[in-house]
């Protein structure tokens, strides 16, 4: 079905719709190295993304709406991110954390890591840092609910994946 | 009408108004959502890796009696645990009571025993 797919919605039923995905983000989290552990402080108590209506750990891809991949993603990891990713639902969006995920940190000229998270799928937002602080995290988590307000609903849910490289 | 069948059109009512409310809130999240399908999407989740065989896959019924025998002194130790804490006042009826207890789980043991249940053939 997918009729607001189809034919776009209007201008406030968009902004209603935008605005309430903003605030209720299940994140699928890919701890994959030290990343991870900044990212649990994030959504800890003394960080807490909870008050920005980023909901963690769901049980399954299938209840996600943001993948953050925070930590090195090797070549052999390399094809469950990809699966993962897909098996998310639209609209999704992803949060590229640390230098490691964003262009393969200091893992540069290894042999086993892939050299950044895009070459597999599309990243919205990128965290820099090795490891990015839970502010830095947070920080990129307001510039993803930025992003999703300022987005139309036709064009993005008729969004393909990209084939990796 | 009788309030008997008035009582009766208050359920009718409801039961309706819960379809309609149903009915409205899926079809417009039929109407909203987007809808992209994909082969890789639709897969069986395995946390990324393959998926052998079907979701639907069959265990020995041998493990539900297992699950039953288990089950049966699980909720032995449920019993004894507040007892014990009470024993001191219970003195001798509630010792003897709770060997009675026992010992009658332990002839429904044996008897599982004796059918063979816990043979693993």
């Amino acid at each position: 079905m997918g009729v607001a797919q189809k034919f776009g919605v209007p201008k406030p039923v968009s902004w209603l719709l935008n605005w309430s995905r903003k605030y209720s983000l299940w994140l699928f989290q890919f701890g994959l190295a030290c990343c991870a552990i900044e990212l649990m402080a994030a959504s800890g108590p003394r960080y807490d993304f909870m008050r920005f209506g980023i909901i963690p750990l769901p049980a399954s891809p299938r209840q996600a709406d943001l993948m953050v991949v925070a930590g090195t993603v090797t070549d052999k990891m390399a094809p469950a991110v990809r699966r993962l990713y897909e098996q998310m639902p639209d609209p999704k969006y992803v949060i590229s954390m640390g230098s490691c995920a964003n262009c393969g940190g200091p893992y540069w000229d290894s042999y086993s890591v892939t050299k950044g998270v895009d070459q597999l799928i599309p990243v919205d937002v990128y965290v820099p840092g090795c490891p990015p602080r839970p502010e830095a995290l947070i920080e990129g988590i307001v510039l993803l609910q930025k992003k999703i307000q300022g987005e139309d609903i036709k064009t993005k849910w008729n969004e393909r994946d990209v084939q990796p490289v | 009408m009788t309030t008997f069948f008035e009582d009766y059109l208050t359920v009718a009512v409801f039961a309706g108004l819960g379809a309609v409310l149903v009915a409205a809130l899926l079809g417009l999240a039929t109407v909203l959502r987007p809808a992209n399908p994909t082969k890789v999407k639709n897969m069986t989740y395995e946390c990324g890796v393959d998926p052998v065989g079907s979701g639907w896959s069959q265990s020995y019924v041998r493990y539900y009696v297992y699950g039953l025998l288990f089950l049966i002194f699980d909720v032995e130790a449920v019993f004894i645990f507040p007892w014990a804490i009470k024993l001191e006042e219970l003195g001798l009826f509630g010792l003897v009571e709770m060997l009675v207890f026992i010992g009658i789980l332990v002839l429904g043991l044996v008897y599982a025993i004796r059918k063979g249940v816990l043979r693993w053939e």
